[in-house]
């Protein structure tokens, strides 16, 4: 058992993988905590699709692919934003054709620009081939993203629980919504790396949300949601490494069976234990009546 | 004491509130009514200054936004999510969010405010439980709680009768019979009819503009009922009794 935990780790390219699925199944779920309380899980979608045309220049212009990504990504905040605060238009159509457009820009641009971007590593990522450079950019990301949200928990949490009363209060709603943005993107980047661009919503969302159903407070969310998002990383990249399954996926569907997991074992919200418990009672009932 | 002086709001080109004037004094508790749609909630959403808005709002003769903190908001039931991951406790002290300040913890002052708060409402025993597992009216109480948590001197409250028990109703009037008494400012805005808008000290009645502003009596007349909700409101016997009840 111990030999076929520590065989893997004898090859440079798993322990770089293992310590960058660790890092950012701590940072994913804690950040997408946030997303499933403000009903934004598809923003995630949109913003790590948009960044694609960031990702295209960036490469073209030789500079920092973070910035470029980053810079697309809160563009495409900016600009669902603006299409509902003009208009009748509903959140979720503005979202839609944002991701869509972004998306088609981006495919554009990488054809135009005549880039060597490696477009299907992008899509679907790729933690095996991951760089120790990107596992310390994932890091230092992780930790001011946790240093952020201590520092202002408690002004995020009444701001995501209840934007008017924080307003009226006098917090500064904008500039703390702008905050989230950041963090969200920033988080998309980074996850995008080692699951790429289709699967990092799971890491995002998924964790966070099997902590939804088991616990009460947004922080214990948080705390479980990065338990799970840890366990998820390191049992997808075994299954990958000795079912040779692709990794994303793999850490992906992980994230999925815990979920159901606890979908169905929840202590308050399971299915099966309310079932369960629903039938204790009908039990009871003659029981009673003796 | 809150002055309104020519407030106007105007919303994507329509004009949601035009020249609206009164005061509310210490010690007041003010009844706020209309049809839907009349403006109430945006009323209170520009008294708290978060919509663009023309006219004057002051509260102790000073503009509005430099002290926030004088007054506690209580939202409609509808804008909550109450399945929102917090405890009735971390709710109360939201209140105490902007007096702690950023990047510190909640004092001991914090912690005797919020659970003072809960004590007079009757929830400090289900202090620790997640907000959707309490029954509307404590969930209702829980707001209550936080609006007295934040020791302001104005209360603005939207709607906070709607689909509460009768223990919360009686809690809900004993706080604001003391709150008057303590001469703090309390405008209400309401969904009720008949007798219950006797309890009030004056009722301002809304329909784009201030109809009327005078005691519940004085404004509970055909009349003004008939220019609020519009000429061709039927009203049976039985109806008609009711609004005149007060």
């Amino acid at each position: 058992m111990i030999d076929w935990l520590l065989q893997p780790l004898a090859y440079e390219f798993m322990r770089n993988a293992l310590m960058a699925g660790v890092i950012i199944g701590i940072l994913c779920p804690v950040v997408g905590t946030y997303l499933v309380v403000q009903r934004m899980a598809l923003l995630g979608d949109v913003i790590a699709h948009a960044v694609l045309p960031g990702l295209a220049i960036a490469n073209f212009l030789g500079i920092e692919m973070l910035i470029g990504a980053f810079l697309f990504g809160m563009l495409s905040t900016f600009v669902i934003a603006w299409i509902r605060a003009q208009s009748r238009v509903k959140i979720d159509a503005a979202m839609a054709l944002t991701f869509a457009s972004f998306f088609a820009l981006g495919i554009t641009l990488l054809t135009l620009l005549d880039s060597r971007l490696d477009l299907e590593e992008l899509l679907f990522g790729d933690i095996l081939s991951v760089a120790v450079g990107d596992v310390w950019r994932a890091a230092g990301v992780t930790v001011l993203a946790l240093g952020l949200i201590k520092l202002f928990y408690k002004e995020l949490l009444f701001y995501t629980f209840d934007r008017t009363g924080a307003e009226a209060v006098g917090l500064p709603a904008d500039w703390l919504n702008l905050g989230l943005m950041a963090g969200i993107t920033l988080t998309l980047i980074v996850g995008m790396k080692i699951v790429g661009v289709i699967l990092v919503v799971s890491l995002m969302v998924g964790p966070a949300i099997t902590a939804y159903l088991l616990v009460q407070e947004l922080h214990q969310m948080m705390i479980v949601g990065a338990a799970v998002g840890v366990t998820a990383s390191i049992v997808g990249m075994y299954l990958s490494y000795y079912l040779d399954l692709p990794s994303g996926p793999a850490i992906a569907l992980t994230v999925f069976s815990l979920f159901f997991l606890a979908l169905l074992f929840s202590p308050t919200q399971g299915i099966l234990t309310q079932a369960w418990s629903r039938r204790l009672a009908k039990r009871s009932i003659p029981r009673r009546g003796q | 004491m809150l002055e309104v002086d020519q407030l106007s709001v105007d919303y994507r080109g329509i004009s949601a509130l035009d020249n609206v004037s009164f005061t509310v004094a210490p010690g007041e508790l003010v009844g706020l009514i209309g049809p839907n749609g009349a403006g109430k909630s945006t009323l209170i959403k520009a008294l708290l200054g978060l919509l663009p808005m023309h006219g004057q709002v002051a509260l102790y003769g000073m503009p509005v936004r430099r002290q926030r903190h004088r007054i506690a908001y209580v939202p409609q039931r509808s804008q909550i999510d109450w399945d929102y991951p917090i405890t009735a406790w971390n709710v109360v002290m939201m209140a105490q969010t902007a007096r702690i300040g950023w990047f510190r913890r909640p004092d001991r002052q914090a912690n005797r405010y919020v659970e003072e708060a809960l004590q007079r409402v009757d929830l400090l025993d289900l202090r620790r439980r997640q907000i959707g597992q309490l029954s509307g009216g404590q969930q209702q109480r829980v707001f209550l709680a936080r609006a007295l948590a934040q020791q302001a001197d104005l209360f603005l409250f939207d709607e906070p009768f709607t689909g509460i028990d009768k223990k919360t109703e009686a809690i809900m009037l004993g706080v604001f019979a003391e709150l008057r008494a303590a001469g703090k400012t309390l405008l209400i805005c309401s969904h009720e009819w008949g007798e219950a808008l006797d309890r009030y000290d004056r009722l301002l009645l809304l329909n784009r503009t201030l109809l009327a502003n005078d005691t519940p009596k004085a404004v509970m007349t055909l009349d003004n009922i008939q220019r609020a909700y519009g000429e061709n409101l039927q009203l049976s016997n039985g109806h008609l009794e009711t609004l005149f009840f007060c």
